[in-house]
């Protein structure tokens, strides 16, 4: 029995140690976002935030995750509140079958996180791990960069109002 | 059986052969097929009565049926549009319910971009003629004629003012009636949903971790199963000692039927691991049957083959002659997510929720399968990840079906794991094409010749022995014979006879029974093959005759809409005679009318080669397309650009591999796709919307094009000429080098 | 001309040649002349024949492992070679006239070449590997001329290096250079066959192998005494190629020349770290000149190990009880077992651990290092895939896991300061991997399971 923190829930996990923490997510805590897509860590689609760094969630075990806070995307926002990413892949229509696209949100959550105004070049560079078979990747560059300027926005609008 | 059998254009026109048509001729005939004037629109030929396509509540709520499956191409959003529009309701009034075995109208497979003509015709013209019937019923009601009333936003309104919502006037079996041949459509000019981008209904919940997926179901009660799949086509399993793998924890039970062999547990990850155990206890007896991956060529063309042929005037031939011959790997669907499904037998009923392309034909399969009546299987599509054709989708429910038959009363989940999809989906299959042509004194093709090997594309279920699941048992199911697939839609020979305008031509279709490796449908079918080798080979003509590529294909096009794509996607381009590259970059142009009669697209595209490395990207695209009536530009735009990145991936990178036994390309490691470095700066797509026209399928009308368009690019960065799909690095740099 | 041997000890060494030698006594040989600026001769004045001979040679050389940055132009430069003192940058070797070496006379290339001083006259740091280059003959150097001469020429100014006083004052090389660079050229020995012959040309000269798998003193120059005893690159381990080798199967001609072909062996693995992008400029040579490459280090590395082979070594592995830390053995399992155990074959399972010579090597660094940093795919090739940890993993959780792999998979002591490896291993591969090109030829295709 081990304490997990989920999108800054504590949960109590009875699992093995070696347990894979994606199995962990859609089985235990019945999420759906993060993906089984290859289980190898090859396609990025089971992508998650762990302590602010996208993480392959299918080959990260339970083990590593002792005292780290986990993001998935449903711990960003909702359809009504959505996050600025969520807001911008909405706008964006980025998605075709979308089962790629939690991990790729997650992925560029993350850089968006580390680095707010990224170039072109470094959100390819940042995705790289990550596939996409329908061929939305025109799209979900746009959606990210969008994100970038609305988390930018949002930022702007919440110094205006405390006073900065 | 390798003597071509020459069918004469007459005999083909009336129907006797398995060729239909004979381009010069019978184009016309070919396009819009309305033989019979009194025949129903789209799918409304086949599932007549209104009911079975809308229903309106007696609160007002409204509920449009779809038989396709949503598959990511966004067609449900599309056909809430349509049903929207022709109702005169608010776009959020509708509710669209797709594929179900218990709801919908059997409207065969998701396939062949069939939904907005099949479905979405249906659901347009059944809207039109319910609000006819509601008008109708409520002019009836208030004494008035029909002439004066009108509707508006759920509700038909008199002169007077007086409204009477259509919750209010629909009666029980009020639309149980069958449709008219004809619809009294809305003028286009009046459309305030059609026509405009409307986002995507499902988009929500994929982008906020809702349940949008099969993946993500989540019965009570629920167990998760895995399949252990023999190593390689044809194994059979001698040994199995399952006892150690049955006490693991959480393991619930070990299924085995014949060389089936599968375990289920109570959570996802004890399935994995005990599967792991299991497939390390079975032994299997393996023999080499696969053909060499290296030289396809003569391995396609020296199968047995049934030929057709069709030729048009022979007499006409030219001076200059070249030939060429194209070859294309066998190539996966590849999908993010491997196949899934959920099934729940209770008492004696099977229930499948399930990512199929065709509920109905795969319940047919499924209920063979387990040997029971068809009525007491029912099959539910839930979308599972994008498939691009006859994926493992319907396997893994017969998988899940046959799993949870052995666990009456607890539904069982079965996912499979990226290597089962990888090695044991049904490929796109292999193809040759041979092209010869001569040009005349004015640089005009005087006769062309094209020949196309290839099996068919389609081993969809219908039948039993079309799933993994049932050929694997132990009272097994054979593999039924393969059959071509009938033009004017065609399978292997999918557009292989060109829409230009040649005097003379000649296509010759070898079909190939034999399948070294399985194969089913995959998106475009030949048309992807055959596209490429015409559109490159139209390339190669042009430089023959010192012409433009452009200007090359208009010479020979007299069809006006699709003179207008390649136009378009010139001048958007700007394409022009003796345009020059930047060092070491080429441009390309291609263009076909998917299937001959659906889609228009022409695509031209600038690659850049590095000359060191052999590795080539596409920098840009530029397409246009002519999908007839527009219902959501922004979806057919992305369903475009989508068109256009996979066929890039397929085009630049992708071909299955396999030693003379197994499968070798199992992930992505051996079956490496586009990665975001590879992603071009820029595509645009320009559409040609043609209020009031027929819908024309459009999702996989750009796969051709793309393929020819990036080819000729390469051709005209590098001087020299690929014809062997994929274009991969090392076959460009040898071409460099050589 | 930065070169493949980037060591911060070369830097260090130029320092203490500097204090000891003193700027007097190199004066004699700091002054070298200017040779005349050219024309760029154009390409088409080159044989093509000898251009690619040229092509191949550079391969041979992995020329373009330091003159290409990741995503940038071809040998347009600009590699940063991270050093204690400061960073030294690749030069652009394209022949263009103003930033590249354009106006380059071919005898100005091969005298830097032979001598490491530029077409100017300036001296050269020997992160440019002369001192092996001065065996090539000058029949090469004209062919490798060739080759770049007609490379597209890049427009990119040479970023200045960012040295710290005194080690920025270039005639301070000239001492280096005093002490050791020996200018002979090398001598086939009558007694060996000709493939020997060719190899001993090759892999003392353009394809330098000692200068990452030969140790070097305290000037920064190897160690004769100690040739292919293991050295270092990029923070990574080069391994021992001598006797001394710790590879679980030992090394032989086939195998050699297999790895060095493919990229891989069943027996060892897939190359990593910067002999990946070794492998793949050798993917693209002439087969002949891999193969001498094998005999010749095969037989210089003494004698073998005894015999054991690979299902000996498995065996073995699988018999051992998993033991040793509960962390590591849980992340192994989760992160790496489902690869490493798959049992597909070789190159893309991932080889087993038994066989790694990265688990039995004295020095952790290099399974540190493909732990945080992994091995990225090669875009749109069939090429090991391998995803890193570094995110995932704190430094003390990737210790846990190097010790659990030791102990399991080896029969060697445990390793010891294993957490500080760690922290270096973190600390400088990210910067590797933003300016390395990466493998870009993959060799990795097996036309059967497991066979090469
Ligand atoms: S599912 Fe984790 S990387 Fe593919
Ligand atoms: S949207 Fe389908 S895989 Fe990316």
């Amino acid at each position: 029995m081990m304490t997990l923190k989920v999108n800054g829930q504590e949960n109590h996990i009875d699992a093995d140690p070696d347990t894979p923490l994606l199995y962990v997510l859609r089985d235990d805590l019945k999420l759906n976002a993060a993906k089984f897509g290859c289980g190898l860590g090859q396609c990025g689609s089971c992508t998650v935030i762990v302590d602010g760094k996208a993480v392959l969630s299918c080959v990260t075990p339970l083990v590593l995750l002792e005292g780290k806070q986990v993001t998935t995307l449903e711990g960003l926002g909702t359809v009504s509140a959505p996050a600025p990413i969520q807001r911008a892949f909405m706008e964006e229509q980025a998605a075709q079958c979308g089962y790629c696209i939690a991990g790729m949100m997650m992925r560029a959550q993350a850089l968006l996180l580390r680095n707010p105004k990224p170039t072109d070049a470094q959100i390819r560079a940042e995705l790289q791990p990550n596939l996409c078979r329908c061929g939305t990747h025109m799209r979900i560059l746009r959606a990210v960069h969008r994100a970038a300027r609305l988390m930018d926005t949002a930022d702007a609008s919440a110094n205006e109002r405390s006073g900065q | 059986m390798n003597a071509p059998v020459i069918l004469d254009r007459r005999r083909v026109l009336q129907g006797g052969g398995a060729l239909i048509v004979s381009f010069s001729l019978s184009r016309a005939f070919a396009q819009e097929g309305a033989p019979a004037a009194a025949k129903r629109p789209g799918s409304l030929a086949t599932a007549s009565y209104l009911d079975a396509w809308l229903r309106i509540d007696a609160d007002g709520r409204i509920t449009a049926f779809t038989g396709k499956a949503e598959l990511g191409q966004g067609f449900k959003t599309a056909f809430q549009q349509i049903a929207a529009e022709q109702l005169d309701v608010a776009f959020q009034a509708i509710h669209v319910v797709t594929a179900d075995t218990q709801l919908t109208a059997n409207e065969g497979y998701t396939s062949g971009s069939h939904s907005m003509q099949d479905s979405g015709t249906a659901i347009l013209n059944a809207a039109a003629q319910v609000r006819e019937l509601l008008i109708a019923e409520a002019a009836r009601r208030l004494g008035l004629a029909v002439e004066g009333l009108k509707t508006d936003s759920g509700a038909v309104v008199a002169p007077d003012g007086r409204r009477i919502t259509y919750g209010e006037l629909v009666a029980a079996d009020m639309l149980h009636v069958q449709a008219q041949p004809q619809s009294k459509l809305k003028d286009p000019a009046t459309f305030k949903v059609m026509g405009h981008p409307v986002p995507r209904v499902d988009i929500p919940a994929k982008v906020t971790g809702g349940e949008a997926y099969v993946q993500d179901m989540r019965l009570p009660d629920m167990v998760h199963a895995r399949v252990v799949r023999p190593p390689s086509y044809g194994a059979q399993l001698v040994e199995c000692d399952s006892s150690a793998v049955e006490k693991l924890p959480g393991v619930v039970k070990v299924v085995r039927d014949g060389n089936f062999l599968a375990v289920v547990a109570d959570k996802e990850f004890q399935a994995v691991k005990a599967m792991n155990a299991l497939a390390a206890a079975a032994k299997w007896k393996e023999s080499p049957s696969l053909p060499r991956q290296d030289d396809l060529l003569n391995v396609i063309t020296s199968l047995p083959s049934q030929d057709s042929t069709n030729r048009s005037d022979p007499s006409v031939s030219g001076q200059k002659t070249v030939e060429a011959t194209y070859t294309r790997s066998y190539q996966s669907h590849g999908s993010i997510g491997p196949s899934c499904a959920v099934a729940h037998f209770v008492g004696d009923a099977m229930t499948v929720w399930t990512h199929t392309q065709g509920v109905y034909p795969d319940r047919q399969a499924i209920a063979e399968m387990l040997r029971m009546p068809p009525a007491s299987v029912r099959l539910i599509h839930v979308e599972g990840s994008g498939c691009y054709g006859h994926n493992g989708a319907d396997d893994v429910a017969a998988d899940a079906a046959l799993i949870a038959r052995a666990l009456p009363g607890r539904p069982v989940r079965v996912q499979w794991m990226r290597e089962q999809e990888h090695a044991w989906e049904p490929f796109g299959p292999a193809m040759v094409t041979k092209l010869r042509a001569s040009l005349d004194a004015d640089g005009r093709i005087a006769d062309w010749n094209f020949a196309v090997w290839s099996n068919t594309h389609s081993m969809r279920p219908g039948n039993a022995g079309t799933l993994l699941a049932a050929q694997h048992m132990a009272q097994g199911f054979a593999v039924p014979p393969p059959k071509p697939l009938p033009l004017p839609e065609g399978g292997g020979d999918r557009n292989a006879i060109p829409l230009y305008n040649f005097a003379n031509a000649h296509v010759v279709h070898h079909f190939i029974p034999a399948m070294p490796l399985r194969i089913s449908a995959m998106r475009a079918l030949g048309a992807y093959h055959n596209v490429f080798s015409i559109e490159s080979f139209m390339d190669e003509l042009a430089g023959l005759a010192g012409a433009d590529a452009v200007e090359f294909r208009l010479r020979h096009l007299e069809d006006a809409r699709g003179r207008d794509v390649i136009e378009k996607a010139a001048q958007e381009f700007g394409w022009t005679r003796d345009q020059k590259p930047q060092a070491g970059r080429g441009y390309g142009f291609a263009f076909a009318r998917y299937k001959n009669l659906a889609a228009y697209c022409a695509i031209a595209s600038e690659v850049e080669v590095n000359r060191e490395t052999g590795r080539a990207r596409l920098l840009r695209a530029v397409a246009a397309v002519d999908s007839g009536q527009v219902v959501n530009p922004d979806g057919l735009t992305n369903q475009i650009e989508g068109a256009i990145m996979q066929s890039m991936s397929w085009t630049l990178y992708e071909s299955v591999s396999f030693d003379d036994t197994r499968i070798t390309s199992i992930d992505w490691q051996t079956y490496p796709i586009l990665r975001f470095d590879a992603v071009p700066d820029r595509i645009d797509v320009h559409i040609i919307n043609r209020p009031g026209q027929p819908f024309l399928g459009s999702g996989e009308t750009g796969q051709g094009p793309a393929a020819a368009s990036i080819a000729n690019a390469i051709a005209h960065a590098t001087g020299k000429r690929l014809r062997n799909l994929p274009l991969t690095r090392k076959r460009i740099k040898d071409a460099i080098d050589a | 001309m930065a070169g493949m041997a980037r060591s911060p000890r070369i830097i260090a060494g130029i320092v203490a040649v500097a204090l000891a030698a003193g700027a007097a006594a190199a004066f004699a040989i700091v002054w070298q002349p200017a040779i005349a600026a050219i024309e760029p001769p154009p390409p088409a004045s080159f044989d093509p024949a000898v251009v690619k001979r040229g092509r191949e040679l550079a391969a041979l050389g992995n020329c373009s492992s330091c003159h290409t940055v990741r995503g940038g132009q071809d040998f347009a430069g600009g590699v940063p070679v991270p050093t204690p003192f400061g960073v030294v940058f690749s030069s652009n070797i394209t022949p263009d006239p103003e930033t590249g070496i354009g106006r380059w006379s071919e005898e100005a290339f091969g005298r830097a070449m032979s001598s490491g001083v530029n077409r100017e006259g300036q001296h050269l740091y020997p992160t440019f590997p002369y001192d092996h280059f001065t065996n090539v003959t000058d029949e090469d150097d004209r062919a490798l001329y060739a080759f770049l001469m007609t490379r597209p020429p890049v427009d990119a100014v040479a970023r200045p290096n960012e040295l710290v006083f005194p080690l920025d004052q270039r005639p301070i090389i000239a001492g280096w250079k005093l002490l050791f660079l020996r200018r002979e050229t090398f001598q086939p020995d009558p007694a060996k066959s000709a493939e020997w012959n060719r190899g001993a040309y090759l892999v003392d000269g353009l394809a330098h192998c000692g200068a990452c798998h030969t140790p070097r003193n305290a000037l920064g120059a190897e160690r004769v005494s100690a040739q292919f005893a293991g050295g270092e690159a990029d923070n990574w381990h080069a391994y021992a190629l001598n006797d001394r080798a710790h590879a679980p199967v030992p090394w032989n001609t086939e195998s050699l020349y297999a790895y060095l072909r493919n990229g891989w062996h069943p027996d060892h693995g897939t190359a990593r770290g910067p002999m990946a992008e070794v492998v793949s400029n050798l993917s693209t040579v002439p087969d002949t000149d891999v193969r001498a490459i094998a005999i010749y280090m095969t037989d210089v590395s003494g004698a073998a190990k005894p015999e054991r082979d690979r299902s000996a070594v498995l065996a073995q592995a699988e018999s051992a009880p998993a033991q040793g830390d509960p962390t590591g053995a849980a992340i192994y399992v989760a992160a790496c077992a489902s690869c490493h155990e798959s049992g597909r074959p070789l190159p893309y399972g991932g080889v087993n651990l038994a066989l790694s010579t990265a688990v039995t090597s004295p020095d952790p660094r290099n399974l540190a290092n493909l732990i945080l940093a992994g091995v990225p795919a090669v875009a749109g090739e069939r090429s090991p895939i391998m995803p890193g940890f570094a995110d995932s993993m704190t430094d003390a959780q990737v210790t846990s896991l190097l010790n659990y792999l030791r102990t399991r998979f080896s029969k060697e002591q445990p390793w010891t300061d294993v957490e500080k490896t760690v922290a270096d291993a973190r600390r400088t591969q990210t910067a590797l991997l933003q300016t390395s090109i990466g493998p870009r030829n993959v060799p990795a295709d097996p036309s059967q399971r497991d066979q090469p």
